[in-house]
């Protein structure tokens, strides 16, 4: 094996407003079947990286319960596997991982111990397809340093993005953290390859400095120094850390271009399996346009929408243009219109909750009373 | 040592002749049941959900598709260090070299395997059954007795006793008597085919009879405990239980799981049903699409119309086609315009555009009327059935066919096309 793999999935974005108080960005449900996290994983594990470590912090819980088991990625092997790596006190250090270069730096003895030469390193909120050992291949022809997967901004906004601009021979002569203004719409997709040697040494003389971020103190600050080339991609590629990226990807998956290619083509995206029956349609529904997961029950009216895993949707019920997460009851005569509805929640019987000006999130807290 | 209180043995090795061309293949304990199982995870979830560990499936008649989907046993978390899920297959062995030839004789070759684990109690099973029943009950049902054989039996109407094999107990559950298929049944308790024996009176009466041909529990093995004065209980289960033998049976079940409050419910909590299931997305249905009263397993797209049907994982039904009261199994195809009525389509199978399936009267089926009957169509495995042909009831298709296949665009009711594999000739 070439490589071995860091998935940064620590952190927080007040952007995903209350979407994020129980859990971290990278273990949001996406696309009726999967948590955001299974992305990169199957990512790894479909281009044959067999060692992966998923570096935790931010309501770390949420993603230890999903990766409770690395079989479901095919990472349960006795050469490498899976290992999460949540902050830990030590006889040196107890501080929290103060930046992503200070995470992998609390975790050097991991990589240290590794053997294989190169270091994938990718995030836990990205949802794309991606062979790494493509952009392995890329790095290794242009003897770069560090190589950043880039890609051009769908969205106008590109100032929650690193925002890079190559020479013609694709090395990274620009590099501006999250701009006010742009030069540029190509932005770094939080993809790097780099051989392991060199990250070990540039991570320790960060640690040295005080310095704790991989973007600002080691992609920016050596990017004259060092070779650091861009790999930039045209295929699907979306960041989910704001309500409106996370709705609108997952929005994206009614469209049938793109779930002929996470779904069809190629490599296939694992998640863990939660053995629901199959969804179930009963008289009187009507569904249109929308994605309906495993285990749902379906009596109302859905247009538009995606519907994840074991969700009640009762009589009479109409909702459209909505997210509803894993395991919520919908009593019958509720409208929901533009929301997104927090997972294992429970609708009341003719309630109305419609997004005016933009996504609305619902959250209700309300007992269940099981049949 | 290894001690093992009760470990399961798993009957899967019959071919299940009479559901036609959907066995041509898989043995009938892999058939593709409800949508998203196959027939053999309703067993192998019970044992897993009773708390038994060590389960060995007894494969003979094409077991590919069935060491495929069990493999270690992860979907039931039957792969353990200790015990777990093992496929027995025959095997060749120094003198006589035989398949299993009977129930019993299956199990008798397998002594070996069973004896490792030091086992109290040995459940034995069949893989054809819908249920959910907790084995666990029944053991304790056993050990209450102090029996040294616990058949596991069912109510049935005193009308229908007649097509079941019999058992006549005394007011305290002990079996007097065996009736098979009997005229004039004297109780309406049917056996369903599962049986705990304490393990050494299996052993025992395995090794005594070992050179009866074709060493079967219901004719062989019961009768002789019987006769030896063994003690033998009746434990009688009162909730659903179906034997999907019969294409029509096979249907009826399927069918019974859209209602809307199912007497089978699979969406309990407390005792699930688990499955290797390989398809993760999410079902799409577009805006073109109507679907009212069906199931439809994962990664599913619907552009057509889909009624009381049960659809499996990774189907695509196209615009304007409309099915109704089908079942269709994963990664099948129906084409544009196409209509689908009253029949079983097989996995990987691909309907063409405008093709109609299932009209016309009735008629005996010409190959074999008692299993293709019932009304329906059944298509075997990756079969493709020609744009724009019409198909009757009670009809048979296996294999890729063409328009050549079919004089006039059609294929009346009660006839076949098996273009691959054996012709299903009377004698099955």
């Amino acid at each position: 094996m070439r490589a071995v793999g860091i998935i940064l999935a620590g952190g927080n974005n007040n952007r995903m407003r209350e979407l994020s108080n129980k859990r971290a960005i990278a273990a949001m449900p996406m696309a009726g079947s999967y948590r955001a996290i299974d992305f990169a994983l199957s990512n790894m594990t479909n281009s044959h990286i067999q060692k992966v470590a998923v570096l935790t912090q931010y309501n770390a819980r949420s993603l230890n319960e999903h990766l409770s088991s690395s079989k479901w990625w095919d990472f349960g092997r006795k050469q490498g596997g899976l290992f999460l790596f949540p902050p830990t006190i030590t006889a040196q250090n107890s501080w929290w991982y103060r930046g992503t270069a200070d995470a992998i730096y609390q975790n050097l003895s991991w990589l240290r111990q590794s053997h294989e030469p190169y270091v994938v390193i990718a995030s836990g909120d990205g949802i794309y397809k991606l062979d790494y050992n493509k952009v392995l291949e890329y790095h290794i022809k242009k003897r770069a340093d560090v190589t950043v997967v880039c890609t051009e901004c769908r969205d106008d906004d590109v100032s929650r993005f690193g925002v890079l601009k190559m020479n013609e021979d694709c090395r990274i002569e620009e590099f501006d953290e999250k701009p006010m203004i742009s030069k540029s719409n190509v932005i770094s997709t939080g993809i790097y390859v780099i051989r392991r040697r060199q990250l070990i040494e540039m991570i320790e003389r960060c640690e040295q400095e005080e310095r704790w971020d991989f973007v600002k103190d080691i992609l920016i600050r050596y990017k004259d120094l060092k070779r650091i080339y861009g790999y930039k991609i045209n295929t699907y590629w979306s960041n989910i850390s704001t309500v409106e990226s996370y709705f609108n990807t997952n929005m994206d998956f009614l469209k049938p271009e793109v779930r002929d290619y996470f779904f069809h083509q190629g490599s296939t995206i694992y998640t863990k399996i939660d053995d629901n029956p199959p969804a179930k349609f009963n008289p009187g529904c009507s569904v249109k346009n929308s994605l309906v997961a495993s285990g749902c029950i379906i009596n109302g009216t859905v247009e538009n929408s995606v519907i994840f895993k074991k969700v009640f949707v009762g009589n009479n019920c109409y909702i459209r243009n909505s997210i509803i997460l894993n395991d919520v009851y919908i009593g019958d005569n509720t409208h929901i219109e533009n929301c997104v509805v927090e997972s294992r929640d429970t609708i009341r019987a003719n309630s109305y909750h419609c997004g005016e000006n933009g996504i609305k999130i619902v959250i209700e807290k309300n007992e269940r009373y099981s049949i | 040592m290894i001690k093992k209180e009760m470990i399961a043995m798993l009957l899967a090795g019959g071919q299940g002749s009479r559901l036609g061309v959907l066995t041509d293949n898989v043995a009938k304990p892999a058939v593709s049941f409800g949508g998203k199982y196959r027939i053999i995870d309703f067993p192998l979830s019970n044992c897993i959900n009773s708390g038994i560990d060590t389960v060995g499936v007894l494969t003979q008649y094409r077991p590919l598709r069935l060491n495929t989907h069990i493999g270690i046993g992860i979907p039931w978390d039957l792969d353990r260090n200790v015990g777990g899920v093992t496929i027995l297959p025959p095997y060749e062995k120094i003198g006589n070299t035989d398949w299993y030839t009977g129930t019993a004789n299956a199990i008798y070759q397998n002594l070996e395997y069973m004896e490792q684990y030091n086992p109290d109690y040995v459940l034995i099973l069949s893989g054809d059954h819908i249920y959910k029943m907790d084995y666990e009950v029944m053991l304790d049902y056993h050990k209450a007795n102090n029996a040294d054989v616990t058949i596991a039996v069912m109510p049935v109407p005193m009308e229908e006793a007649s097509r079941f094999g019999i058992m006549v107990t005394d007011d305290t559950g002990r079996i007097t008597d065996f009736q098979e298929k009997p005229e004039h049944p004297a109780s309406n308790l049917a056996s369903m085919g599962i049986y705990i024996f304490s393990w050494p009176v299996l052993k025992n009466t395995l090794e005594k009879l070992k050179d009866q041909s074709g060493l079967d529990f219901g004719k062989h093995v019961l009768p002789y405990c019987r006769e030896q004065g063994k003690r033998l209980f009746a434990y009688e289960f009162n909730g659903y239980w179906k034997d999907v033998g019969t294409l029509g049976s096979y249907w009826q079940a399927n069918m019974e799981l859209i209602d809307v409050i199912p007497e089978f419910n699979l969406y309990e909590e407390f005792w699930k049903i688990y499955t290797r299931g390989d398809i993760i997305p999410p079902d799409y249905i577009a805006d073109s699409a109507v679907v009212s009263k069906c199931i439809i397993g994962e990664g599913a797209e619907i552009y057509g119309e889909v009624y009381n049907s049960v659809i499996g994982p990774a189907v695509r039904i196209e615009e304007g086609a409309v099915v109704r009261d089908s079942i269709v199994m994963q990664e099948s195809f129906v084409g544009r315009g196409a209509q689908v009525n009253r029949s079983i389509l097989a996995q990987n199978v691909a309907v063409g555009d405008h093709a109609v399936l299932g009209v016309g009267e009735d008629a005996p089926n010409v190959y074999n009327k008692k299993v293709y009957a019932f009304g329906l169509v059944t298509v075997g495995e990756n079969s493709v059935i020609p744009s724009g042909v019409r198909i009757g009831r009670n009809t048979a298709i296996l294999g890729e066919t063409t328009r050549d296949d079919y004089p006039n665009g059609e294929l009346a009711s009660g006839d076949a096309i098996i273009k691959h594999g054996e012709k299903d000739g009377e004698s099955s």
